[in-house]
This record gives structure tokens, C-alpha cells and sequence, in this order.
């Protein structure tokens, strides 16, 4: 399914950020090439301040990079103005956060109907797509609690459930796992590898090396630069379970 | 996103911080009702006051003697009604009047004031007469014996009973009860409605004999004609009392109604000005409140407003969703204090009953509303501004 010739979801090229001036300037990303092809199961590791978060940000259309190129499907997204890229956000992309970030006092369901009413969809329409989005992750009987009576996994499912339901082009997730427990994590990774399984294309950050594992190929990031890139196994195969395999390159893909 | 859906999120919003919600719209509540209710009792003290002083008369002049010299006569206050030379007097009514027990049947009871007078007084003096009759023109000419006591005298000599046509005792002379005054209210520390009236001839053949006059009441033929009236009275007066074209002092004093509802509606207004600024101050600080309210508010939602923006959320339709909340609650808060301003107006407050000023209603309302929705608006505006990134990390 995702062959090299696929045609790519995210084009960059060229990407720096840089925050502050002066004496306190930081470096956050000093040039990322990287192309990520339609289905493609990308983890991207890095040790903290190597820079993942920001580019994750910005291929998140969430921040602006200080310079250099990203193209969100075939458009350029620095290009886009207030009103489009709040449009881009909106079907494009789909963010997890690893602080799941779902509106407080507010349902499961009416959390993930959310980017739908942004999106112009009808009410009736609305619930139903939200909650096929809670059936996909094994919510659907949980859909009237609010964010408080659930717990952190099955928040985070949620967040998963609301990135997925206009179905994105491009799902992110910045370190989905980090505020979980083993069994949460297993649980939201088994969404993820379920989601991948039907196509979707996902890059996710992370700390953890097991999480990492589960990906079909593996960034890492130093110091604002990638290191290494390598396909673990052919992106779109079904993921059966734990790999512990060495981060050797074996297909450098720039 | 339609219009209805951006309601429905803020009517959401809302109800997801019951709480919150309330609070500021309790704070915007007593804002408002404060400052209705504060110039609404001042409107009503001033109210008050003026109808105090309409109730003695707008549109009469209180002619009294200056000195001890027997100068207020009969044939004086005859003479100020004179068509011809005081064209703007309308009736004169001389007054004699004393203090006297009444008896009736065992009881005792002292009037402050027992006055002798003509039926034109009546209607000069603003005293209606309640139940009964007032004495007439030939009840004065034939000096008959009637009275029309005051209620409080009413009251005293004859508890529930129907004073009408019951004999009372004054000064060792009978006197039949032909009315009683309406109830009157009073000025001053004096009970206006503890007084007694009989035809002036009557009183001065039983008590105050036949000397000079405690005053004589004149009426002008309209108010706006009242100081007309009292050049005229005091023209006829000099003449007739032959006081020099140079006299540093007369041997009378004119008192003028409309110079004491003048001074008086000055201070009440004064009043009510000063009630508007302690209600400008209650609303300024009102204001504030609602202001940090609202300010903390949507800082505290910033997140919100930055997690709305990651997934896809027009900087338009965010503002919209916090100025329709923030209008809501200033709107519902105000409207709420307006409704609460209207009942505590029914009821009297330090012994006043307010009166609402419309205007305070608009001006509260108006200025409570504008700070919701500018603390409101301004600060989700500047969040829907800022970069989603942003917007997230903010604490």
C-alpha cells in the first residue's frame, strides 16, 4: 500500500526554527528533509530538546517554522492564511496531544463531535461520525461521560477518536503515551496499529523505545537534525506485536 | 458553522461552568440593582419632600405679622381681595388659631391647632375635607357652632365611631362635628392631621377673641402668578398699614409656597445627585468586578481557546462563541439586576419608598453590558490571535 511511489503526505524540506535572539537564541531545528508517504507508520524518537516537539508543531500547523518548506499534501502551508490553515487543521490533520487536551465539563462524544461542527457538518450527521469515531477505539458505551470520569487512557482514546473523525490525511500524535500507564499504552497503541492497519498515515513522537518499535520506521532526532531514518519493516504491513529489533538503517529515506 | 451552532457552543460553554457562570452574573446582578435601587431612593426621598411641601399649597402666600402690634386684621385681609388692585389673588382666607381641648363624653384631647377661618381655606390650604362636610359661607356669617375635626383628632375623641353630627365640647361652648379632614401628611416634627376647623366668627367668639389674626392665607389664581400675587399683597398691605416707601422692615412677613419647594427641590436634587454619584461609584467598581471576572475568565480558557484552534477552529467562530457567552451573561446578569432593582422598589427602604428613574435603568444596564462584552471580547480576541502552539502552553 505504501510503496515508495505512494504519493507523500508531508513534504520538508529545508526546516529551521529558531526561537529568541540574542545570547538566548535556540536552535530548535536546524534543516529537516523528510518525506512521509500515504500509510506510512512513522515514530519519531529523540531525547528531550532534540527538537521532535517543535517539528511536530509545525507539521501540525500549530506553530511556523523560521524558514524552509512544508507541504501538507500538496500545499505549501506557510503560504495559507489565518482562515485556510484554520481549514487545513481542520481536515487535514488530526493532533493527539500527550496532555489529551479534550475541552473539561464537556462529553466524550460532544469532545470528538467538535472538529466536525468546525467543519460545517450537520448535527445528525455529526453524532453518527462520532460515534463510529468512539466504536473505532472502543469508547462507544462511554460517549456521554465527561473527561473527568474517564481515565487517562481512555481519554487519550478519545483525544484519538476526535483526531480521526474527519478523517485526516494525517494523523499526529505528540508522545500519546507519555501520561500513561503499560496498559493504557497498550491500548492506545493497539488504536494506532489498528488505525495503520486500515491505511491511515500516522507519525507519533515518543520517548519509549517499544513504542517506537511498533512503528514501521523510525526517525531519530538530535539536536535539531535527523540521524537516522529506517524502515523497521514495510510500512502498511500489519503489525502483529512487540519487535525488539536493532535500530540499524536499512533504508535511509530522504 | 452557522450562527445557531456558534449559540449552541456558547450556551454550552455556559452551562459546562455553572458556577462560574453564575458568579459573574451574580456580580453583574448587584451592579445593576445596586445603582437602580441607590438613585431610586434618592428620586423617591426627593419625591417625597416635594409632595410634602405641594401638600400646603404650591400656589399660597402666608401673610403673618412681624411684630407684636395687632396689625393682621379683619378689614386688612378683606381688603387684599381686591380685584382691582391685586388682580392675581383668587381668595383670602383669614386665620385664627390656637391651641384648645376638645371634650367629648369624658374624653380629653388637646389640639395643637384650632383654627378659625372661611370655607375658602379649604381649598387654599390643600385640605380636603374626607367624610362630612366643610362649615359654609353662612355657617361663618351666622357664627355657628360646627367643627370639621382633623383625623387624628377624629381618632381621639371618638376612637371607631362616626363622629359626624356628635357634639363636642371647646372652651366651655358646644360644637357639632360636621366633617372630618382627609388624612394629611406631615411636615416637619408637628402631626398636621391633629388640628380642628371652625367658621373663624365661631372662634373668636369662644377662644381667641376678637383681636388680631394669627395669619391670613391668600391663594394666587394660578401658581405661575404666585410671585405676582405677593407684590400685590404687599403693595395693598403697605398702604393700608402706611408703611414708608423707605422702611428698612415691614410690621408683616409674606411667606411664598413656591420659595420653600424651590429651596427644597434644590436640596433634593442635590440629593439625588449626590445618591448618583455614590451609584456612579457602586457601578464603577461594579464595572471592575465584572471586568476581572470576565478577564480571568477567558485567560483561564486560553488552553481551550488554543485546543479549539489545533482542531480546526476559525479565529471568527471562536470570538463569536466568547462575545455571544460574554453578552449572554452581561445581558441575562443586567437584565436579572433590573428585575431585581424593580422588586426591591416595592418595598420601602429606610423608611422611603424608591422611586425608579428610568434613565438609571438604561445607564446601568447600558455600561454593565458594554464592560462584559469589551473585558469579554477583547481578551478572547487576543487568544483566537495567537498561534495554537501558544495559545496551548499558556498557564
Amino acid at each position: 500500500m505504501a510503496a515508495p511511489t505512494a504519493e507523500p503526505v508531508i513534504q520538508v524540506a529545508g526546516l529551521t526554527k529558531v526561537y529568541g535572539s540574542g545570547e538566548a537564541t535556540v536552535h530548535a531545528l536546524r534543516g529537516v528533509d523528510m518525506t512521509v508517504l500515504r500509510g506510512d507508520y512513522v515514530a519519531i524518537m529523540g531525547s528531550s530538546g532534540s527538537g521532535k516537539s517543535t517539528l511536530m508543531n509545525i507539521l501540525g500547523a500549530l506553530d511556523v517554522p523560521s524558514a524552509g518548506r512544508y507541504l501538507l499534501d500538496g500545499v505549501d502551508v506557510s503560504r495559507l492564511a489565518d482562515r485556510q490553515l484554520a481549514v487545513a487543521r481542520n481536515r487535514l490533520i488530526g493532533f493527539v496531544f500527550q496532555a489529551f487536551n479534550l475541552i473539561p465539563r464537556t462529553s466524550a462524544l460532544a469532545n470528538v463531535e467538535l472538529p466536525l461542527a468546525y467543519a460545517g457538518v450537520k448535527a445528525r450527521q455529526r453524532r453518527d461520525r462520532a460515534m463510529a469515531a468512539l466504536e473505532t477505539v472502543g469508547l462507544a458505551d462511554r460517549a456521554r461521560h465527561e473527561p473527568n470520569q474517564l481515565s487517562g487512557g481512555q481519554q487519550q482514546r478519545v483525544a484519538v477518536a476526535r483526531a480521526l473523525v474527519t478523517e485526516p490525511a494525517l494523523l499526529l500524535a505528540d508522545e500519546p503515551t507519555g501520561n500513561l500507564d503499560t496498559r493504557s499504552t497498550e491500548d492506545v497503541l493497539e488504536v494506532f496499529d489498528g488505525l495503520h492497519r486500515s491505511g491511515r498515515t500516522i507519525v507519533l513522537i515518543t520517548h519509549e523505545t517499544e513504542v517506537g518499535d511498533r512503528a514501521g520506521r523510525l526517525i531519530r532526532l538530535v539536536d535539531g537534525r535527523i540521524v537516522t531514518d529506517v524502515r523497521q519493516q514495510p510500512a502498511g504491513r500489519q503489525t502483529t506485536g512487540r519487535h525488539s529489533r536493532p535500530l540499524t538503517g536499512t533504508e535511509a529515506l530522504t | 458553522m452557522s450562527t445557531v451552532e456558534v449559540v449552541r457552543f456558547a450556551l454550552r460553554g455556559l452551562v459546562a461552568n455553572k458556577l462560574r457562570s453564575a458568579l459573574t452574573m451574580l456580580g453583574i446582578l448587584i451592579g445593576v440593582a445596586a445603582v437602580i435601587l441607590l438613585v431610586a431612593v434618592g428620586n423617591g426621598t426627593a419625591r417625597t419632600i416635594s409632595e410634602r411641601i405641594e401638600a400646603l399649597g404650591t400656589n399660597t402666600l402666608t401673610v403673618m405679622s412681624s411684630g407684636r402690634d395687632a396689625t393682621l386684621t379683619v378689614p386688612v385681609a378683606n381688603a387684599l381681595a381686591d380685584p382691582v388692585l391685586a388682580p392675581d389673588v383668587a381668595s383670602v382666607s383669614p386665620v385664627a388659631s390656637t391651641s384648645a381641648t376638645i371634650t367629648c363624653q369624658g374624653t380629653d384631647h388637646q389640639v395643637s391647632q384650632f383654627v378659625g377661618t372661611t370655607p375658602d381655606w379649604f381649598a387654599a390650604s390643600n385640605t380636603p375635607v374626607g367624610s362630612g362636610a366643610a362649615f359654609t359661607a353662612d355657617d361663618e356669617a351666622q357664627a355657628r357652632r360646627v367643627v370639621v375635626l382633623g383625623q387624628t383628632a377624629a381618632q381621639e375623641l371618638f376612637g371607631a365611631a362616626d363622629p359626624i353630627d356628635q357634639q363636642v365640647t371647646v372652651s366651655g361652648a358646644l360644637f357639632t362635628v360636621v366633617g372630618v379632614l382627609a388624612a394629611k401628611s406631615s411636615t416637619g416634627f408637628q402631626d398636621a392631621n391633629d388640628t380642628a376647623v371652625a367658621p373663624l366668627s365661631a372662634v373668636r367668639e369662644v377662644l381667641t377673641g376678637y383681636g388680631s389674626l394669627t395669619s391670613i392665607l391668600v391663594e394666587a389664581a394660578t401658581p405661575d402668578v404666585v410671585d405676582a400675587a405677593q407684590s400685590e399683597v404687599a403693595t395693598v398691605l403697605d398702604q393700608r398699614l402706611k408703611v414708608a416707601a423707605d422702611a428698612q422692615s415691614t410690621p408683616y412677613r409674606i411667606q411664598n409656597a413656591s420659595q420653600l419647594l424651590e429651596t427644597q427641590t434644590e436640596t433634593a436634587d442635590t440629593f439625588t445627585t449626590l445618591l448618583g454619584a455614590v451609584a456612579a461609584i457602586s457601578l464603577l467598581v461594579g464595572g471592575i468586578g465584572i471586568t476581572n471576572i470576565m478577564l480571568v475568565t477567558v485567560t483561564e480558557r486560553t488552553r481551550e481557546i488554543g485546543i479549539r484552534k489545533a482542531l480546526g477552529a476559525p479565529r471568527r467562530t471562536i470570538l463569536t462563541q466568547f462575545l455571544i457567552e460574554a453578552t449572554l451573561l452581561s445581558v441575562l446578569g443586567g437584565l436579572l439586576g433590573v428585575l431585581a432593582a424593580l422588586v426591591g422598589s416595592t418595598f420601602e427602604i429606610v423608611g422611603v419608598k424608591p422611586v425608579i428613574v428610568p434613565s438609571s435603568i438604561v445607564l446601568a444596564l447600558g455600561v454593565s453590558i458594554a464592560i462584559g462584552l469589551f473585558f469579554g471580547g477583547l481578551p478572547a480576541g487576543r487568544a483566537a490571535r495567537l498561534r495554537p502552539i501558544d495559545a496551548l502552553r499558556y498557564e
